[in-house]
Parts: structure tokens; C-alpha cells; sequence
């Protein structure tokens, strides 16, 4: 556990860590931008981590009253057909029924 | 000016025969027409396709007349899918995305006689609390031209208030139906987690996300929630808990009602106008026979921090689905790119900068080494905030505070500063976090005739509760019947 010494400041490197893990290509000023608002907004959040919760479970959903998907029947049913699926791609090939993407191996 | 009346009203009259459906929509088009250019509330219009309807609806009465939201126009948040109507989220990235599926919401409204009119500006993704990230235009508040609506369902707000349609839909993952309904001064219901379908909400926070409607008054959101509530196999986290009642409870009786006030989170931070027509409004149910009484609710102020770290981890998650291959914006190649790079360059330039920061914070927060101290730990103190709310509705019957601590802020005031942003939902946050139902009703005007907005918290699945109070107090205050200048 990390609990009570977080790093608030953020390197560059950081900031293009965080950037690749999420597929974003940031420029020169989102990376200092960035850098200084995740700075801020984790320092203000540092108050969380004074909070005593030894002993207490997580909250990950407040679903309540909800068995819809135990009762339902195992059937087929109709569902988006291929071509309406395609229909917003970017970059389909309609008649293969595929999207396209750009290379993934050299 | 004309302009569009309540939704009561305009379905009474369409069912009475005194108003065709094609009359009230033409109606709604020339408000829009005369209004919209300087206020922004929409992104897109759909009228050859509600003239359609309504012409339908006016030539077969038999079929219609008998639904509960015959002939009623209603504007739709542009984060909610409508099929074969451009749904952007108000982001580059889904600029020209067109669904081929309505949202449970849309269905269920038309097959109740509504007709959809528009889709309304948002913050980008429903990211923010001013409209000021949509990547489009900007929103004005009705009552000052130079102020936010509130957001991010601030085009809904607007709709509403400037009489341009009698209902929106908007959705809430932080207070983003109640915020611009109290800044816009129209009533905003979040339904309990569960409550409404999310299925065809492009999804921004899963855990905390709910759909619901803003309307004119508690009568208005009464019906529309008895249309929109419900079990739907295609989200499995809505609720099987029976739907209804909302019309039967509005019987604007109060009396023995106990109305829990978190009388010491009010103490810091709460503009002294805002206090004053929370007061003001408090001692108008205690007039109607309610018992004010103190609640503690210790771990509130630990309410934005938390949110904001479980709702970008989620909102981390579920924008990856934008990269640039099944649908949405894809940024032109460069050279032999490869597709990790194509991801990263479509991100980029499909995403605007809020969206960019909280994708940016959430992947953070929910990296190898930080998880426990900032997800994990968030997700414990969000137990703690539950067990306060919970603890709190014992002994009441609702919670009341201000929905928003200041009046609307002047445009592009807090653009520079997300952090300063962030703090302006204190009090809308917690009914997310905890999944409670919650409601803003407008209860006064400051000095310069900026509307407040009181609101309501309830147990979970009992919005006929927070209607009651709301209509109750609707019925000893002018607040809900004005409109905004030139309105």
C-alpha cells in the first residue's frame, strides 16, 4: 500500500506514461497542462486517504431489486444486423461484412 | 412570445381535442425558431419526423388519445441514442454518429404518444457542469445571457425553461439533471439508481449514471417517470421494483413528514442568497405541517473527491470503446501507421480537453501501484457516505439542501480551473454515489433574479415521496410558473 505517500507532482514522463496506457497522443501544452490539474485535483483528493476504513467493504454498485438478467430465457433473439453494424465504421468493408484497421504487425 | 405550456396542459388538450398534435409541435418549432439562435440549447432538430407523428397521432385519436403523454413534445439530452437521428454526445469524436437503435427511454416515451422533437447540447460526454465542454457551441442561461445553464444537461435545462419544449430528458451522473434544472429554475428528478433503463446512454460513469426527466413542475416529471421507470432485459441493472403511484401521491399533503437538513454541511462554502431561499422554502413545507429536523451526514464533504476518482476510473473504461474502428470520428493516416497510433491520434483530436483529463485521471487512479490508494479507497469511503444517507433516512423522510451552493457563474469563470469546477457539486454528487433518488426544485430568485434551486433526497425507489414534497411545495410558490425574459 501507497496510502500516504503518493507522488501529487507529475514528470513529463509521467504524464506520457499515463497518456500512452490510455491511447492519447497529447501535445506540448496537454502535457504540462496536465501535469499541473492531475497535480491539483490528487492533492485535493488526498483527503480520502485520511479517512480511517479499516474494516469497511467497497461500494463498486448500488444496484438494488434487480434480477433481470437471472430470469431470462435462454433464447435467441433478434439483434443489429451486419450491415446496420457497419453502417457508422469509419472505414468498413461492406461486402466482407469487416471494419478495416490500419496495420498491426510490421 | 408565445410559448410551449406545461406538459400537463398540452396533453389534456390534445386529448380533449381542444389542441391538434400538429398544432403544438408547429408551436414548439416557431418557440425554437425565435429563441434558440441566442440560447443554444439544441444540436439538432428532427422536425419532418415530429410533424410525422403528430400528424399520426391527429388522425388516429382512437390509438392515441387514451396514452398517457399523447401529443407531449419532449427534447432529448444528445447523450441518449435516438435512432436514425444524429446522437453526438456533443464530441467530435461521434460528430456524425447515427444509431441504429433508439434508447429504452425514446421507445418507451413515443409509445406513449410523445414526440421527440430535438436532441439538446451537453457537456462533451456529459462531462462538466456548465455545457462550456461541448464541442459545438455554447449554452446561455436564459435569465443572463452571459451565464452557464448549469450542466451538463444544460441544453435540457434551457429547453424547458425557456418554454421552447414542456419536457427534456437528461441524465445525471453527479448532478447533471438537477444543477442546470436549478440554474435554469425547472424542476430536475435523478431516479434511483436502477429506476430507469440506461440502455442507448452512451455510458460516462456505469455505477452512477440515471437518466430522468426535467420538467415545469413535479406533476410534469410525475408523469414522465411513470412512462420511462421500469424493468428492461437490456440493462441488467435496472430494478424489477413495481413502477407508480407518482400522480396518486401528489395530494400536497406533508403534514408529519420529517425533513432532515444537514445543518452543519451547510455551514461553509453556501452563497448567503442560496441559504436564504433554502430557509425560505424549508419554512414553506414546515407551514404545510412538516417537522424540519438535524441529520449529520459526517463523511459528505469526502463526497467530491471520491466521486471524482470512482467516476473518471469508470469513464477511463468506457470511452476506450472510442478508437476509431466501429464507429465515430478516425483520424486521416500518417504514413504507415500502425493501429495503436491510429488509436492515440483519433483520441486526440475526437476528444476535447475535459474528456482528455478525466480519461487521463481515471487510468491513474486505476494503474498497477495506485489502485488501492485511490479506487479502492474511494470505493470504501463511498460505503461510508451510504451508510450516512442511510442512517440520515431512518429518521426522515427526505433530505433537504441546496442543489447547487452559488447561482449560475458567468460564462468561461471556471473553464481555466476544473478543480474550482469540480467543488460546485458538493451537494448533487452524494445521491449519485449512494444511488439515491433526488430532485431540484426552483425556490426563489437571488438580487439579480438568478433562480435557486432547493432539492429533495429520498429513500431509495420512493421518488413518489420527493414528487409529493415538491408538488406540495409547488403549490404555495409562484416559482415554478415563471419564465425567463422574453420568454
Amino acid at each position: 500500500m501507497l496510502a500516504f505517500a503518493l507522488p501529487v507532482g507529475f514528470t513529463r514522463s509521467d504524464i506520457e506514461a499515463i497518456a500512452s496506457l490510455a491511447r492519447l497522443q497529447l501535445d506540448e501544452d496537454e502535457i504540462e497542462l496536465f501535469a499541473r490539474q492531475l497535480g491539483e485535483i490528487l492533492e485535493y483528493a488526498k483527503q480520502v486517504q485520511q479517512i480511517d476504513t479499516s474494516g469497511v467493504l467497497p461500494t463498486a454498485s448500488v444496484v438494488t431489486g434487480s434480477d433481470v438478467v437471472r430470469d431470462r430465457a435462454d433464447e435467441t433473439a433478434p439483434c443489429l444486423g451486419r450491415q446496420a453494424a457497419l453502417a457508422n465504421a469509419p472505414d468498413p468493408a461492406a461486402e466482407a461484412g469487416l471494419f478495416k484497421v490500419p496495420r498491426v504487425l510490421g | 412570445m408565445s410559448r410551449v405550456g406545461t406538459a400537463k396542459e398540452t396533453c389534456d388538450a390534445v386529448r380533449n381535442g381542444e389542441r391538434t398534435a400538429v398544432d403544438v409541435c408547429r408551436t414548439v418549432f416557431e418557440v425554437i425558431a425565435a429563441r434558440d439562435q441566442a440560447l443554444g440549447a439544441f444540436t439538432t432538430l428532427v422536425i419532418d419526423r415530429a410533424l410525422a407523428r403528430a400528424e399520426d397521432i391527429d388522425a388516429k385519436p382512437d390509438r392515441w388519445r387514451s396514452l398517457p403523454l399523447v401529443g407531449l413534445p419532449v427534447a432529448i439530452k444528445d447523450n441518449v441514442c435516438t435512432r436514425g437521428v444524429r446522437t453526438t454526445a456533443s464530441s467530435r469524436i461521434l460528430e456524425s454518429y447515427v444509431p441504429p437503435c433508439d434508447a429504452t427511454v425514446v421507445e418507451r416515451l413515443e409509445a406513449a404518444g410523445a414526440i421527440v422533437v430535438g436532441k439538446t447540447n451537453c457537456d462533451e460526454f456529459a462531462m462538466g457542469s456548465s455545457t462550456e465542454n461541448s464541442a459545438f457551441h455554447v449554452t446561455c442561461n436564459p435569465w443572463a445571457l452571459d451565464r452557464i445553464p448549469g450542466g451538463s444537461s444544460g441544453g435540457s435545462a434551457v429547453a424547458v425553461a425557456a418554454g421552447m419544449t414542456p419536457v427534456a430528458l437528461g441524465s445525471d451522473t453527479g448532478g447533471s439533471i438537477r444543477q442546470p434544472a436549478a440554474h435554469c429554475g425547472v424542476v430536475g428528478l435523478k431516479p434511483t439508481y436502477g429506476r430507469v433503463s440506461r440502455n442507448g446512454l452512451l455510458a460516462f460513469a456505469s455505477s452512477l449514471d440515471q437518466i430522468g426527466p426535467l420538467t415545469r413542475s413535479a406533476v410534469d416529471a410525475a408523469m414522465v417517470l411513470g412512462v420511462i421507470a421500469g424493468a428492461d432485459p437490456a440493462d441488467a441493472t435496472s430494478s424489477r421494483t413495481p413502477v407508480g403511484g407518482y400522480l396518486e401521491a401528489l395530494d400536497g399533503d406533508v403534514r408529519g413528514l420529517r425533513i432532515g437538513v444537514p445543518r452543519r454541511l451547510l455551514e461553509t462554502g453556501v452563497d448567503a442568497e442560496v441559504m436564504q431561499g433554502l430557509e425560505t422554502g424549508l419554512a414553506v413545507l414546515r407551514e404545510r405541517g412538516a417537522t424540519l429536523v438535524d441529520v449529520d451526514l459526517a463523511y459528505a464533504s469526502a463526497a467530491i473527491p471520491v466521486y471524482y476518482l470512482v467516476a473518471t476510473a469508470e469513464a477511463s473504461s468506457n470511452l476506450a470503446r472510442y478508437d476509431g474502428v466501429r464507429y465515430g470520428y478516425r483520424a486521416p493516416a500518417e504514413g504507415r501507421e500502425d493501429l495503436t497510433a491510429m488509436y492515440a491520434r483519433t483520441r486526440a483530436r475526437g476528444f476535447g480537453a475535459e474528456v482528455k483529463r478525466r480519461i487521463m485521471l481515471g487510468t491513474y487512479v486505476l494503474s498497477a501501484g495506485y489502485y488501492d490508494a485511490y479506487y479502492l479507497k474511494a470505493q470504501q469511503v463511498r460505503t461510508l457516505i451510504r451508510t450516512d444517507y442511510d442512517r440520515a433516512l431512518e429518521q426522515t423522510d427526505v433530505l433537504a439542501m441546496p442543489t447547487a451552493p452559488t447561482p449560475a457563474f458567468k460564462l468561461g469563470e471556471r473553464v481555466e480551473d476544473p478543480l474550482q469546477m469540480y467543488l460546485g457539486d458538493i451537494f448533487t454528487v452524494g445521491a449519485n454515489l449512494t444511488g439515491l433518488p433526488a430532485i431540484s426544485v426552483p425556490c426563489g430568485f437571488t438580487g439579480n433574479d438568478l433562480p435557486i434551486g432547493l432539492q429533495l433526497i429520498g429513500r431509495p425507489f420512493d421518488e413518489a415521496m420527493l414528487l409529493r414534497v415538491a408538488d406540495a411545495y409547488e403549490r404555495d410558490t409562484p416559482w415554478s410558473t415563471q419564465y425567463p425574459p422574453s420568454s
